[in-house]
């Protein structure tokens, strides 16, 4: 039997649940309401009164031709940046996979990059991936005026893509390694005795079988890419150079706080918040009907 | 069809020897069964001819190649796992016909070899079944067809019957032994379970910690024990066994409370030695019977059709295995009576067989 400690009175729990209540309504529930409020108001700049403007804030964004830039800036991100993360530390789990001596070292040493808070990584890559100097200046001094993302819009959105990948492939690899090491090893030798190499062996038994990790994955390194790429781009481009790197998430900082438009911004983040629970919502409907094999 | 020899074969981990030195020779269309306890390498053995397991030191040959440096695939073994290792992903045929799939044969050929193994293992109803929805022998079937398909020279199976329960590990173990009658691979079959390997072997290999113990069919190894591992490991109960020291005119056993009657050749006065009878080679009698061993009855197991009797021989622990009915209560006396063919020594040093020894029933010391 379960041991269960039951309170006397309802209010007791109650009370011991006010802390954390207190700490999501203020944090999380109002600022929402409050965003919700304001999409469907029109805001003074500087504050003191509004006027209900019904659906006319999100009418005006999606008529808005750089919002949709923006969203395809975003896509264009996600797509790039989660395959990219992805395929390198599905790439790194399987090798690690097949030779495991040291292995713990593996993981502790690509954990770090998802330990590293974004701003402080886009800082670093903004040295690497600099023009004038370290690495890329070397390619510059071999192609001249090859890379310039303060420049090129192509040449920033790479920049951001490299580093938000750097940072999860550190991340997948944690989980696409524990995906393998779940694969009993007797299928692998069970399919090396059917005459299968390595290669086929891989195709054939271990990719299959990671699928439900893979499309968690999928899921997870989309939507992080959706709100975890604002501390890269706010360091590395500030959304330029003319709009090329200003992803969603950074559109709605940049009209709200730097354009004051408190009511086009809200409308914006209910969008983002409405595709991140979108996807968050498939996610959920396919771990629950996920295969389990075995 | 394919023999095996195998020559000094060792096995090291980092620093731990777990295979030291095997040398055995099995031959085309045999089928052998490696027994032993769990840690004793067997498993390890049966690894390292199918190309799974480096071979540290020595070789294996299969049909007189040499195949320490071949990959799993160019050895032409197959193998049964434990746990069947069926692909999860995969339905049934296709599990089957995923070597042939590998080896390029076309679509049609393998449905028809994936059917005919489908019909010789009664799996044709479960072709396009997932391994999950199996039971445990039908997903024991499915592991001997995928070794099938591949008209193998040599089937290896590594303890493929321990996870099934009783009854049907039973009936999966005459399905084996019929297979092999009529594919006629040489088969090597890794065990603990002493039943499996008597009632499937042509030949039996005893292994114990990293070394091979006896080869020779189940009845020699029944009735010769080389070693005294192999005797008590071997036979359920298992064997007696009595220790002694060599005096000048026999043996001194359980501390001296009984004496055995023997003469030996070559045996030091003072040397430790063990005799050994099996359960089932002892006669239950009367107490007080002339020549009989009084002993006292522990503990009587019902086996159905005979009883097992553990009985107490001056402090040491005894038992009997009698067809008989067995009216004695746990508590009192019985006599017991064995013949001298049926005893065994081994020596207490070495564990090895001794023979020296002619034998007349122990007396007790008056």
């Amino acid at each position: 039997m379960e041991k269960r400690v039951t309170f006397s009175k309802w209010t007791i729990g109650i009370l011991f649940a006010v802390p954390q209540l207190i700490l999501i309504f203020t944090f999380f529930y109002w600022p929402a309401g409050q965003a919700v409020y304001w999409s469907l108001t029109l805001q003074q700049p500087w504050g003191g009164g509004n006027i209900w403007v019904g659906l006319d804030n999100f009418r005006s964004i999606l008529s808005n031709a750089s919002y949709w830039d923006s969203i395809t800036a975003s896509m264009i991100f996600a797509g790039i940046s989660t395959g990219l993360a992805m395929t390198i530390a599905l790439v790194l789990a399987a090798l690690t996979d097949r030779q495991l001596a040291g292995s713990w070292l593996y993981r502790v040493v690509l954990i770090w990059p998802y330990g590293i808070a974004a701003p402080a990584l886009a800082l670093a890559f903004r040295f690497i991936l600099a023009p004038e100097a370290g690495f890329m200046a070397v390619v510059n001094q071999v192609w001249p005026g090859s890379w310039d993302p303060g420049l090129d819009g192509t040449d920033a959105m790479a920049s951001i893509i490299i580093a938000f990948s750097w940072k999860y492939v550190g991340y997948n690899f944690i989980f696409f390694l524990a995906a393998f090491q779940a694969i009993p090893r007797s299928l692998i030798e069970a399919a090396a005795m059917d005459g299968s190499g390595v290669i086929r062996r891989f195709w054939d038994i271990q990719f299959p079988l990671i699928t439900p990790t893979i499309f968690f994955l999928l899921v997870i390194n989309i939507t992080e890419s959706f709100q975890d790429s604002f501390g890269i781009v706010d360091i590395m481009t500030a959304g330029g150079p003319a709009n090329a790197t200003n992803l969603m998430v950074y559109k709605i900082y940049s009209d709200g706080f730097k354009g004051l438009d408190y009511s086009g911004a809200a409308a914006q983040s209910i969008i983002l918040m409405l595709l991140i629970i979108a996807l968050t919502i498939v996610q959920f409907r396919f771990i629950e009907r996920r295969v389990h094999y075995r | 069809m394919a023999s095996i020899a195998i020559r000094g074969v060792k096995k090291n981990y980092a620093k731990t020897q777990v295979v030291h030195g095997v040398d055995l020779d099995f031959a085309s269309g045999e089928f052998v069964v490696i027994l032993g306890p769990s840690g004793c390498g067997k498993s390890t053995l049966l690894r390292m001819i199918a190309g799974l397991e480096e071979i540290s030191d020595g070789t294996i040959a299969i049909d007189g190649t040499v195949v320490n440096k071949l990959e799993p695939r160019e050895r032409g073994c197959a193998m049964v796992f434990q746990n069947y290792a069926l692909y999860p992903h995969m339905s049934v045929a296709q599990n089957i016909g995923y070597s042939l799939k590998v080896a390029g044969v076309p679509s049609a050929e393998r449905a028809q070899r994936v059917q005919a193994v489908a019909r010789v293992l009664e799996l044709e109803h479960l072709l396009d079944r997932k391994p999950m929805a199996l039971s445990g022998g039908q997903r024991q079937r499915v592991a001997m067809g995928r070794a099938m398909i591949r008209e193998p020279k040599v089937f290896l199976f590594d303890e493929p019957l321990s996870n099934l329960d009783a009854k049907l590990r039973v009936q999966m173990r005459s399905e084996i032994r019929k297979l092999h009658r009529r594919l006629s691979a040489t088969s090597v079959f890794v065990t603990h379970d002493q039943v499996e390997a008597m009632t499937l072997a042509d030949r039996l290999v005893v292994m114990n910690g990293g070394r091979v113990e006896q080869v020779g069919t189940p009845a020699e190894v029944y009735s010769r024990p080389a070693s005294r591992f192999v005797a008590t490991f071997v036979g359920a109960p298992a064997m007696n066994m009595l220790e002694g020291t060599v005096t000048l005119d026999g043996l001194s056993l359980l501390g001296g409370s009984r004496k055995l009657n023997v003469s030996r050749t070559g045996v030091p006065v003072g040397a430790k030695v063990a005799v050994g009878i099996r359960p089932e080679a002892v006669r239950m009698v009367a107490p007080g019977t002339p020549g009989a061993l009084a002993a006292t009855v522990d503990l009587i197991e019902e086996l159905g059709a005979g009883r097992a009797v553990y009985v107490d021989l001056d402090g040491a622990p005894f038992s009997v295995v009698t067809s008989e009915i067995v009216h004695s209560e746990p508590g009192s006396t019985i006599g017991l009576q064995f013949a001298e063919a049926d005893l065994h020594f081994f020596s207490s040093e070495t564990g090895g067989r001794l023979d020296v020894f002619k034998a007349s029933v122990p007396e007790p010391v008056l």
